[in-house]
């Protein structure tokens, strides 16, 4: 290992944060931080991830996308950002991709995606 | 004035800060960075330091470089270079600076060999504008167009800017803070982009822009006798 990449894997380690074992295809619930003024809050965003980027990097990130009154929307989350409070896996979801663009294409029936009864969690 | 070292730039990360900020950070890492001699004003006229970094095998180093290495008593070095000092400032022969030579905060000017370009036209190496898209002009869209006037004075003027080699010289960016320091590993961690390569040499200096800031350690951090043995265990248990 390099030493950026060790840098790296021990600054994962300090920022001490707990990362859900999620893929492609997966519905989750992300708790982001906004700080209005003086003010912070959470604001939960809810969606289909349709990326994973970075890899074992202190760089990746994630792109979640949802379609909101109509619209698709979607948002890359830094996946070791400290803005973002919790990440909870709603439903998995059975893909046989990794990205999952695709999905900006179509809309209603064909957007669906078959859930994953077999999940396994990954032993640890 | 205070010494600058010399440091060898490893790569790119980014910083997650408590606050959810992120920073971009070069990490530079000073490697054996020992002085290798001393310019004084009755020798030389005028006063420096000469630092030496890396690691050089010693059959690949020059017979003469070999006897000015051993007159430091110091092992061979990859990369030597000098820096002016005031008098006070002069650091024994010998001497091991460390990462927190800076303070974390603290601005810094970088110079280092810019990454090569190769051969580019006048567009990219000075910004030129370029032709018209459209209205009459064919094939030299990207072209520099006019180098001068007519028969008088007849000629183009000497450092016109044309298409040329780009990059592969010598540039210093000013004013780039240091965001981590890590004496242990001798990293620096600089927020934003530094001039050259990964594995590339470049020189750290005190920013002259900025008022250097109260506590930096003068004439340098310089790594003691009783350290360096600490750290040399701990080196041979990991």
């Amino acid at each position: 290992m390099n030493l950026i990449a060790q840098i790296e894997a021990e600054q994962i380690a300090a920022l001490g944060k707990v990362i859900p074992d999620f893929k492609a295809g997966d519905t989750v619930r992300v708790g982001y931080k906004v700080t209005e003024g003086t003010r912070s809050r959470v604001q939960v965003y809810e969606g289909v991830v349709i990326a994973r980027k970075g890899g074992a990097t202190i760089a990746a990130s994630f792109t979640v996308r949802k379609i909101s009154f109509g619209e698709g929307v979607e948002r890359v989350f830094p996946l070791y950002s400290t803005n973002i409070d919790a990440i909870e896996v709603v439903r998995r979801g059975r893909v046989r991709r990794a990205k999952l663009y695709y999905l900006r294409d179509r809309r209603g029936k064909s957007a669906r995606i078959a859930e994953d009864s077999t999940y396994k969690a990954k032993a640890e | 004035m205070r010494s600058g070292v010399i440091a060898k730039k490893l790569g790119m990360t980014r910083l997650f800060m408590e606050n959810g900020t992120q920073v971009p950070v070069t990490v530079l890492q000073m490697e054996n960075l020992q002085v290798v001699a001393q310019r004084t004003a009755e020798r030389d006229g005028y006063t420096a330091v000469q630092l030496g970094a890396g690691v050089a095998k010693a059959k690949r180093t020059t017979a003469a470089m070999r006897g000015h290495f051993a007159k430091a008593q110091v092992e061979p070095k990859r990369k030597i270079a000098e820096f002016r000092v005031s008098p006070a400032n002069l650091i024994e022969v010998g001497a091991e600076i460390t990462a927190d030579h800076y303070l974390e905060g603290q601005f810094v000017d970088i110079a280092g060999t810019s990454n090569g370009k190769g051969f580019q036209g006048a567009m990219k190496r000075h910004n030129f504008g370029g032709l018209r898209a459209s209205h009459g002009v064919s094939v030299s869209h990207r072209s520099h167009g006019s180098t001068g006037q007519c028969q008088d004075p007849g000629k183009v003027f000497k450092g016109k800017k044309m298409a040329g080699h780009m990059g592969a010289v010598r540039s210093t960016t000013q004013n780039l803070q240091v965001i981590r320091t890590d004496a242990v590993r001798g990293l620096l961690m600089i927020k934003g982009a530094v001039p050259g390569t990964k594995g590339g040499w470049v020189t750290i200096k005190d920013a002259v822009k900025k008022a250097a800031p109260a506590g930096l350690p003068l004439p340098a951090a310089i790594r003691s006798a009783a350290v360096a043995a600490v750290a040399a265990v701990e080196g041979g248990e990991a």
